[in-house]
């Protein structure tokens, strides 16, 4: 009712005026606009309940069909990458590396496809009934954080397990990344959850990014490769610009880049410092999630209303 | 199955000056989409055909509800009822004019739209009251009552794909009449389970006229709505074309 909501919206008509506001009147649908998960925390935790039970209805192995499509990427990469194209030779670690990046995208993947479909996947609810929309695409990230927990577990051991010691660092950098991938995921989330409820199409659109996203971010090969190639035109700051990029990058550094193998290596092949250590382009990174983020809310806050009516 | 219209009881309804619900002027267009692809919307571009055919559900709609009163929406199908309420219920946003409300507002716009088969009756109860706008407090205080209505105690840890329609109806209405909004949206919903079932539903409208709460129904049910109701709307083609006394108003359906 009060909050951000109002302030963005006096051009959409049917707001009560304030003195109208004063004597309890509201215009109906009218909400805390993207506050709206904070404030339904209730109701927004219930949904996640509901599609973690959905999701693995009838399934014999649940919850750990999370843990088994990134091992199969793992290993498919790993052979065909690592041993074949024999990338592993030049990277010490390659396997924490490779996996550290598979985890990104895959959490990319999962927040972004689910919230491109949770508008049109939750029709029923919609159209018949009025509830605040955001917590939608809201719940679908906190299902995919919830699908991307195991996935961490088995990267913090396997990094531990290659002669990883955590730091401040390390910690930093990890927070960093996760900051920028979610807010950045949850800006493309709500614009395509947005777009996808009028036309369809943009959900094979985002498959398609996705797919895209794993190879165009430094995930199987090193980002120093990259820069052999196209250093000094504009695709390689475009390159470096990308937040999968940046965050990638960022996971690099938390779990990979300080563990004994590549400190050991390390002058040997200056190579395998990243460039601007340890965060790099971080602060590119946040302003342009966060500036996705503000374009995804007012566009999914601006289409909402037809929502019922073109599902 | 439709109530026997002996069993429905007469208003209960108070109706007050306090406005709660103020609807100004308010016009819907529908475009009956031929398509939701990007393939075809190029294509028709190109063509130069036209996208889409629109009509008008409703049109320069204006109506007040008083705290307390209980308002029957009547018409033949395609009036423009089931779209009204769900402005009110802001599910749907008008093209023209506003629509205002006081007080929390509880769509029955269709029982059980909100559960999910394959969750538990008791996981459902707290999804759909929450969705129906209630706290964990509210459905806890609730629960035990919201159960005991709809008489399907030792059902309620099982999941609801194997109920019957029957058992899943009264669930979900029990869920819907429990939630005390200060206003009550209602859809088509009172011709749910058998007629036990049906008296229990109707002596629990009758009980939340008495307690003040203001009413919007939507049905059918001719006869039941004029013993419900304290006024009686009537629309056509997305107009109102009678707003007053529930007998008069049925009268006019009928002469149209």
């Amino acid at each position: 009712m009060t909050g951000n909501g109002d302030a963005a919206r006096p051009t959409l008509p049917g707001v009560p005026s304030s003195a109208e506001q004063a004597e309890g009147w509201r215009a109906p649908g009218q909400d805390a606009g993207w506050l709206n998960p904070v404030r339904e925390r209730f109701l927004l935790r219930l949904l996640v309940r509901k599609e973690l039970r959905v999701r693995y209805r009838g399934s014999m192995l649940g919850m750990l069909w999370s843990y088994v499509k990134p091992a199969v990427q793992f290993i498919v990469f790993y052979i065909a990458l690592g041993l074949f194209l024999q990338l592993s030779k030049g990277t010490p670690g390659y396997a924490v590396y490779l996996f550290s990046g598979i985890v990104v995208i895959n959490l990319f993947g999962e927040v972004f496809g689910n919230a491109t479909r949770s508008i049109t996947g939750n029709g029923a609810l919609v159209a018949k009934i009025y509830m605040p929309s955001q917590l939608f695409p809201w719940s679908s990230m906190i299902v995919a954080l919830v699908h991307f927990l195991p996935q961490l577990v088995v990267l913090v051991v396997g990094a531990l397990l290659s002669g990883w010691i955590p730091s401040p660092t390390s910690l930093v950098a990890f927070g960093l990344g996760m900051v920028i991938l979610l807010v950045f995921t949850m800006g493309l989330g709500m614009l395509a959850a947005a777009l996808n409820a009028a036309f369809r199409d943009v959900e094979n659109f985002v498959d398609l990014i996705v797919m895209v996203a794993t190879w165009l971010s430094p995930v199987l090969y090193r980002i120093s490769m990259v820069q052999e190639a196209i250093g000094g035109t504009i695709w390689w700051w475009l390159y470096q610009l990308n937040p999968l990029t940046i965050v990638v990058e960022l996971f690099h550094v938390a779990f990979w880049r300080y563990s004994g193998p590549v400190v050991e290596k390390l002058p040997m092949d200056p190579t395998l410092a990243t460039p601007g250590e340890p965060f790099g382009l971080w602060w590119a990174g946040l302003l342009i999630a966060m500036a996705t983020f503000v374009v995804g809310t007012i566009v999914f806050e601006r289409s909402k209303r037809r929502f019922a009516q073109e599902l | 199955m439709s109530p026997n219209i002996q069993d429905v009881p007469e208003s209960a309804a108070v109706p007050t000056d306090r406005e709660m619900v103020r609807i100004q002027h308010i016009s819907k267009e529908f475009s009956l989409r031929h398509d939701h692809s990007l393939k075809e919307l190029v294509f028709s571009a190109l063509q130069k055909k036209k996208l889409a055919d629109t009509f008008l559900a409703l049109d320069d709609v204006d109506l007040t509800v008083h705290a307390g009163e209980t308002v029957g929406l009547i018409g033949f199908n395609g009036s423009g009822k089931s779209t009204l309420l769900k402005t009110i219920s802001g599910v749907l946003f008008p093209d023209v004019g506003r629509v205002m409300l006081r007080g929390r507002v509880a769509g029955l716009i269709e029982v059980g739209a909100g559960f999910h088969p394959d969750l538990s009756g008791r996981e459902n109860v707290y999804l759909n009251g929450a969705i129906l706008g209630m706290d964990r407090e509210q459905i806890d205080a609730k629960f035990d009552e919201i159960v005991a209505f709809s008489e399907i105690e030792e059902f309620i840890d099982t999941d609801v794909k194997y109920y019957s329609s029957g058992m899943f109806l009264r669930l979900a209405f029990s869920v819907a009449v429990h939630t005390e909004p200060d206003i009550f949206l209602v859809d088509e919903i009172l011709s749910v389970g058998d007629e036990p079932f049906q008296r229990k539903c109707l002596q629990r409208i009758r009980e939340l006229q008495q307690a003040g709460r203001t009413m919007v129904v939507v049905s059918h049910e001719l006869e039941m709505l004029q013993k419900l109701c304290t006024r009686i709307v009537v629309m056509r083609a997305g107009k109102v074309i009678f707003d007053g006394d529930p007998t008069k108003a049925v009268a006019t359906l009928r002469a149209s």
